[in-house]
């Protein structure tokens, strides 16, 4: 705040009328921005590109591409995008049933609270929860076995797996999608739906002409927030397997702390691979947005 | 009289309790301009969106040419609408919107694009085929609606208070523009609207509606100068409303402050000593004396509102403000408030208000 | 529309179900340290644990210097970039973005090796110094919902009239911001302080990769070494992040506030 009132201090006489100094009202926010922020992801990409001596190499990128690492970064895209694609459906069809479902209007609040719970309740409390339900001695896990005989794990299921994580994220990604949706589908104006029916569209017709489209932008940037925050997740992953499930957030994690190789540049470089990864996720989402939004002002 | 091209009969609806329309009935010519006016609440929107098929009506039937449509659903009907806040597809072109339910009725992109120019042509916007509807002003896009509508040549036309969401310039060229597209493609059409004076410019008859009723039918210079109730009366127009007492019913004299007046066989029939409200427009009343006017009462100016080409003058009768207009004229300076004035009219002008 | 509510139901009986369940298997879960009936020995026994205490009394004074950190450098920005700079705010907007898109690790991982003991900046050096570089860093990770909240709070109300009308009054900036500002976003900055306790109280990557005493480590640690117990922790996160977002529930109700305030 002191800084605030420096910048009005510092405000231009008034014989020079032209220069403006309220830009130094923004310095303490750029300043952390930079330091704490930029500075750090900065670091991290360069030193994917230099060798202990300091120099420049491309040793350290071609070093991901061994098998092991490369199959981290498949199964950990795998995941993001199984999250993701069905955080989003699932997500979709839970506001599309709150806002346009007709159902009372009292489920509406609770709903978006709970979303809005579910939505931080991330990392290791969420994976205790899990392996307290889903786990060889969870909940769900006796009840289908000792009612119905059903052996989940004899049929392959691994809450440490890719299929266990896929639905242990979906916890916090279908809230998440619930709650960026929801006021989009409220924004859905009726007389787009009735003028659509009335110029003889079908409910089918209205949803692949009209309504997707106006939506698809929100569709797709949560998309791609959802992929960033599953690719990113280490608490619940680390959790839940341990060392066991070798995604690259946990690589990662394991090389920062020491566990495995010493190379401290392979670190860079796999850190330089996630933010490229979800760099490209939120690149792919502007161009589409871009080229699917040239109706919006 | 043509057999009815819409005919709505015994119409009724209600949400829970509520009755929005009762006993509702209407024939609707080919090619005739029908307007739906009334307050907000009075049932207008909701009997139009029963026409259209949004709502269900409890009870009673929708016939379109002749074909019972009361069970179809709005995409089955071949209906074309208009809404009040354009409700253009924003991810559309102008021209997409428009051939937009060509297109879902499956027909061939040749002929789509040879009907949207026609359409395009028909509102004048021939250049406007690539704009998003965000880069048209207000009245454009409430055209681009009209055309859309009109695309896929529908039976009916059904326009909801399209014009209310402009500024009142754009409100009067529109809506002469939509009357004269009306006539020209010869399209049956209902027209919702609150606005009297879009009402009476536009239709070539009026249903005036209030609770959930039609309170009258008729063109609008029936409605305008033979009201059938008192609400069509007050709705429709200014009126100055005067209440007197009858003095001699055979007669039809009626005794008003600051006078009497000869209603002729009006109010034959009724008691001597009972109440009567007569009511009379504005432009039937003049300030002085005039030839041929058999009412004459005095009174006191108390307002002069100059309106350019019209004078708007408010006098007091007894305990009655009448307002009456004169015309502006350059050569004569306008009445002042304070004096007193004798006012004139033709009782045949009067309306007696029964309910 | 009744096919409409059949399977609107249908959706929202599939959701309870996926939602309902793990809490309900974590509570059950939870009651069972004792062998053959329900219990609450688990809760005595993490509640009882001196390193829970510990621990989450750590992050709790984490979670409170990261809000207070986080609002005084937050509210003044979004303001001035309101007031001053508003060719500003697409920048704003996108930086606070960026925790969203860059994974927390990789975030570390970078103050990690930029603030190491050898280094311009040796902030690893200390515990004092790492302290509050994780409290920066709870302050980067809390930057996009902060930031919303707030702005959303300022478009509220009309910035440009009050300062005028402070500064007519003869209102120094500090008495502004102070006084006007702050009161009139007050229920905002709840709502971005309570989402960013629920976020830090948890939170694992940071507090483990800085080695620092936090109550996400001490999580998995016990869930590491013991069965019961992280049930039971689970349930007690569970119910702090409810809290939080029932509490954020509460004090919008207050949201609008008319402008007129004695002070």
């Amino acid at each position: 705040m002191n800084d605030v009132t420096a910048a009005a201090a510092a405000a231009p006489p008034a014989y020079r009328p032209k220069l403006s100094f309220a830009w130094v009202g923004v310095v303490p926010f750029v300043a952390f921005a930079f330091l704490f922020l930029i500075l750090p992801t900065l670091q991290i990409v360069t030193g994917a590109f230099r060798n202990p001596a300091g120099e420049f190499t491309l040793a350290n990128v071609a070093n991901l591409f061994q098998p092991s690492i490369l199959s981290a970064y498949w199964i950990s895209i795998r995941i993001s995008v199984a999250s993701a694609f069905l955080g989003c459906v699932v997500g979709f069809l839970l506001a599309w049933a709150i806002v346009l479902g007709g159902l009372p209007s009292w489920v509406r609040s609770p709903l978006l609270t709970f979303s809005g719970v579910a939505s931080n309740f991330a990392g290791v409390p969420l994976a205790f929860a899990f392996l307290s339900t889903f786990g060889r001695l969870g909940l769900v896990t006796l009840i289908l076995r000792d009612w119905f005989g059903i052996n989940i794990y004899a049929y392959g299921f691994n809450i440490l797996s890719f299929g266990g994580l896929t639905l242990t994220y979906l916890f916090f990604q279908i809230p998440l999608m619930v709650l960026i949706v929801t006021p989009a589908l409220d924004g859905m104006r009726r007389e787009w739906r009735e003028a659509a029916s009335i110029l003889g569209a079908t409910g089918f017709q209205y949803w692949r002409m009209v309504a997707l489209p106006i939506l698809w932008p929100t569709l797709l940037g949560t998309f791609a927030l959802l992929f960033a925050n599953a690719f990113g997740a280490v608490a619940t992953a680390y959790a839940l397997t341990g060392s066991s499930l070798s995604i690259v957030p946990i690589l990662l994690f394991a090389q920062i702390r020491g566990d495995v190789l010493q190379d401290p540049h392979l670190g860079y470089a796999l850190a330089f691979g996630m933010i490229v990864v979800t760099g490209i996720a939120n690149f792919v989402y502007i161009w589409l947005r871009t080229r699917s939004e040239r109706w919006i002002k | 009289m043509s057999d009815p091209f819409l005919s709505i009969r015994q119409v009724r609806k209600a949400f829970g309790p509520t009755v929005v329309v009762q006993e509702f009935n209407l024939d609707v010519k080919q090619g005739e301009f029908v307007s739906f006016l009334g307050p907000s609440g009075c049932g207008k929107t909701t009997m139009l969106r029963i026409v259209a098929g949004f709502e269900e009506p409890s009870a009673g039937t929708v016939n379109i040419g002749g074909k019972d449509v009361t069970a179809l659903k709005p995409n089955q009907r071949n209906i074309g609408m208009v809404f009040q806040a354009y409700a253009l597809f924003p991810n559309m072109t102008v021209a997409g919107n428009i051939g937009f339910g060509l297109k879902v009725a499956g027909k061939p992109a040749t002929e789509i694009r040879s009907r949207v120019g026609e359409m395009l042509d028909l509102i004048k916007l021939q250049d406007f085929g690539n704009r998003y509807p965000y880069q048209l002003s207000g009245g454009q896009q409430q055209r681009v609606a009209l055309a859309r509508a009109m695309a896929p040549r529908p039976q009916v036309l059904l326009l909801d208070e399209p014009l209310s969401a402009l500024d009142a310039k754009v409100r009067v060229s529109l809506r002469e523009e939509i009357r004269a597209i009306q006539k020209e493609l010869g399209i049956t059409t209902v027209f919702v609207t609150h606005d009297q004076e879009e009402a009476l410019s536009m239709s070539d008859r009026i249903v005036v509606m209030y609770n959930g009723c039609a309170e009258q039918v008729g063109t609008p210079f029936e409605i305008y100068n033979r009201p059938a109730t008192r609400f069509v009366a007050g709705f429709v127009g200014t009126l100055n409303v005067i209440e007197g007492t009858i003095t001699d019913p055979t007669a039809g004299t009626v005794s008003i402050a600051g006078g009497a007046v000869s209603v002729g066989n009006r109010v034959a029939g009724r008691k001597a000593g009972e109440a009567v409200s007569l009511a009379l427009r504005p432009e039937a009343i003049a300030l002085g004396r005039r030839e041929g006017r058999d009412g004459l009462v005095k009174g006191t100016i108390r307002e002069v509102s100059f309106l350019g080409s019209v004078i708007r003058v408010r006098v007091a009768v007894g305990e009655a403000l009448l307002s009456l207009d004169t015309f502006n004229n350059p050569a004569s300076p306008p009445p002042v408030a304070g004096e007193t004035a004798e006012i004139s009219f033709s009782s045949s002008d009067m309306l007696i208000l029964d309910r | 529309m009744k096919q409409n509510r059949f399977w609107s139901f249908l959706f929202l009986a599939i959701g309870v179900l996926y939602f309902l369940l793990p809490l309900i298997g974590t509570f059950e879960f939870s009651l069972k340290m004792r062998r053959g009936v329900y219990s609450l020995d688990a809760y005595e026994a993490v509640i009882f644990d001196p390193r829970f205490q510990a621990t989450f009394g750590y992050s709790v004074m984490m979670a409170l210097a990261t809000i207070v950190v986080g609002v005084l450098l937050v509210v003044p920005t979004a303001y001035w970039v309101r007031l001053k700079l508003p060719s500003w705010r697409p920048v704003l907007e996108f930086v606070t973005l960026l925790p969203l898109v860059i994974p927390p690790i990789v975030i570390v991982f970078g103050y990690i090796r930029l603030y190491n003991t050898s280094s311009w900046l040796p902030l690893t050096g200390t515990a004092m110094g790492t302290n509050i570089l994780l409290m920066f860093g709870y302050v980067v990770l809390s930057l996009p919902y902060m930031y919303r909240a707030i702005d959303t709070g300022l478009r509220a109300i009309d910035v440009g009239t009050l300062t005028e009308a402070a500064q007519s009054l003869g209102a120094g900036w500090i008495t502004i911001m102070w006084r006007v500002i702050l009161p009139n976003v007050f229920v905002a900055v709840l709502s971005g302080a309570f989402l960013t306790f629920a976020i830090v109280i948890g939170e694992f990557v940071l507090a483990a990769l800085l080695n620092r005493p936090a109550f996400g480590p001490y999580l998995q640690l016990i869930g590491a070494n013991r069965a019961y117990e992280p049930a039971a922790l689970a349930v007690i996160a569970f119910a702090i992040t409810w809290g939080c977002m029932a509490l954020i529930q509460v004090v919008s109700r207050f949201a609008p506030r008319p402008p007129a305030q004695p002070h």
